[in-house]
């Protein structure tokens, strides 16, 4: 289904366990978690609610540090904030001073080689800028603000962000959790567009299922809290997928394969 | 639209001014009171105009120790602010005493001002900057401190030191809460300044004032007073009209105040 013909592992946690202090009680949000990313590779990891997946991408961004394990990218152990990373939250999270070319080109100031020679070059970088707003349908609202557009673009406009440095991996925390369900499912076609274009490695985070299966190579799922990985399940619907595929007999047998799978860690 | 504006934006606090004035001279007019007591709105403004001179003078003297002090507060105030709001050490060590300093009453400072620095320009535009300086230091850290955590994660993930997340994300996050303030300081700072000059001062709005009841120039004193409304009215809007124009997308529904 991917042409790599390589089986490199790419992103890789080992054994990672993690505690948090919440009200001066030690809090276990994942525990044993270990999985491991091939190149360019489309990754799920699915849960309910409150299962550390958010935790795990933190880990990998190196934004905490595991209690115990690893976090490795490129066979580099991950000891603090990466530069090769674009990350995307449920909230758009937009600079609201900023317009949306603005806020796209963040990274770009802030990200090394790209801030040394952004003010020199800025006319480039936005026409990349530009080439990217328009692969997600966003053309034409470079100029506007943030709250002058609605949540579909926002959430848009953050792609953009996560991905305008072209980093090697892209983790998304339930990216499109707060919207409504037909925009959901254009911007799961978006991401996929994307994604078979510029081949980034990819670790998505949700509870929707259906967003699972259409989106990803290999899904995981996640037990309640402390979060471990219960299965792995490896999609093999062809790509480029449609929303006409969801409804497939493949599709559905998989999402129902990985329903089953919820359910047993929910305990129904 | 523009006519509209006009009626609903301008219409209602004229209309309650006016009747303010009206109700007074009204009111002093049928009750008798006596002049020494409380003069009408017009025997206020033929104080006003006769004192034209006296007022226009001391007046623009409170505004010069208003703006320098506040001037100075703001400078202060600011870098304070940005201190407090990025160093949690700085926070711990600095808020405890100037929450206690901001509770000293500043009319109990300005003996000691006059004591340093003599009866003048000098105690009025300190007391304008210490009774300003405080709301300032309090917004600006406050704006740092509501950072969202997911705000910085975008950047940290980015490897983004705290220096550039504190100008890229902080800063710029804090100027409506800077902007705020100074409307609310500016006026403050004013009357920082008043005070001081009724205290211990030789010229200034304030100085006017107690001079002119000590001669039991009533009249004088209410115009005195209708000054310094007027320009902290001015102060206010100036300020308010700049925070407006600076920071315009905090400010992206129907306001609810201005």
């Amino acid at each position: 289904m991917t042409n790599l013909t390589v089986e490199e592992t790419f992103v890789r946690l080992d054994n990672v366990t993690l505690d948090y202090q919440h009200e001066g009680q030690v809090v276990r949000a994942v525990e044993d978690v270990s999985l491991t990313v091939r190149r360019g590779e489309f990754v799920v990891v699915a849960g309910p609610s409150g299962c550390g997946k958010t935790t795990l991408l933190k880990v990998l961004a190196g934004l905490v540090v595991p209690g115990r394990g690893s976090a490795s990218v490129g066979n580099v152990q991950v000891r603090g904030p990466q530069k090769n990373v674009g990350m995307a939250f449920q909230n758009p999270i937009l600079l609201p001073w900023r317009k949306v070319m603005d806020n796209v080109l963040l990274p770009m100031e802030v990200v090394t080689p790209h801030k040394e020679r952004f003010r020199r070059h800025r006319a480039e970088y936005v026409a990349q800028a530009q080439e990217l707003l328009a692969s997600v349908g966003l053309s034409g609202f470079d100029d506007r603000h943030p709250w002058q557009i609605s949540g579909g673009q926002q959430q848009r406009a953050s792609l953009c962000r996560a991905l305008i440095h072209n980093p090697e991996i892209l983790l998304l925390d339930e990216p499109f959790g707060a919207l409504d369900a037909f925009t959901r499912e254009e911007l799961w076609q978006v991401l996929q567009d994307l994604w078979m274009q510029r081949r980034f490695t990819v670790l998505l985070v949700t509870h929707d299922l259906r967003e699972a299966v259409f989106l990803a190579d290999t899904v995981y799922v996640m037990s309640t809290r402390p979060g471990r990985i219960v299965s792995r399940t490896v999609v093999d619907v062809p790509r480029p997928r449609t929303l006409e595929d969801t409804f497939s007999a493949q599709f559905t047998e998989t999402y129902h394969e990985i329903r089953r799978q919820i359910g047993e860690v929910l305990g129904r | 639209m523009k006519r509209s504006n006009l009626l609903t934006e301008w219409l209602p606090p004229l209309v309650v001014i006016v009747a303010v004035f009206a109700i007074w001279e009204a009111g002093v007019a049928l009750l008798r009171v006596p002049e020494f007591i409380l003069p009408g709105p017009t025997a206020v403004w033929v104080a006003l105009v006769k004192w034209r001179e006296a007022i226009w003078f001391n007046a623009s003297q409170t505004l010069y120790t208003t703006l320098v002090g506040f001037a100075m507060a703001l400078v202060g105030g600011m870098g304070l602010g940005l201190a407090i709001g990025y160093s949690t050490l700085v926070y711990r060590a600095l808020y405890p005493l100037l929450v206690a300093f901001n509770s000293v009453p500043k009319a109990a400072i300005v003996p000691v001002l006059v004591i340093w620095f003599g009866i003048g320009t000098i105690p009025a535009i300190l007391t304008a900057f210490l009774i300003s300086f405080f709301p300032i230091v309090v917004n600006v850290a406050t704006g740092l401190a509501t950072l969202e955590p997911e705000l910085q994660d975008v950047l940290r993930s980015l490897g983004a030191s705290k220096r550039v997340i504190f100008l890229k994300v902080g800063i710029p996050r804090s100027l409506p809460y800077f902007f705020a303030s100074l409307k609310v300081s500016v006026t403050l700072a004013f009357v920082g300044a008043v005070i001081s000059e009724t205290v211990a001062a030789n010229k200034g709005i304030g100085y006017l004032m107690i001079a002119a009841s000590s001669r039991f120039e009533v009249p004088l004193v209410f115009a005195g007073l209708i000054v310094v409304a007027a320009m902290g009215v001015a102060l206010f809007a100036f300020f308010a009209v700049i925070e407006h124009r600076l920071t315009s997308w905090a400010y992206r529904g129907p306001a609810l105040t201005v």
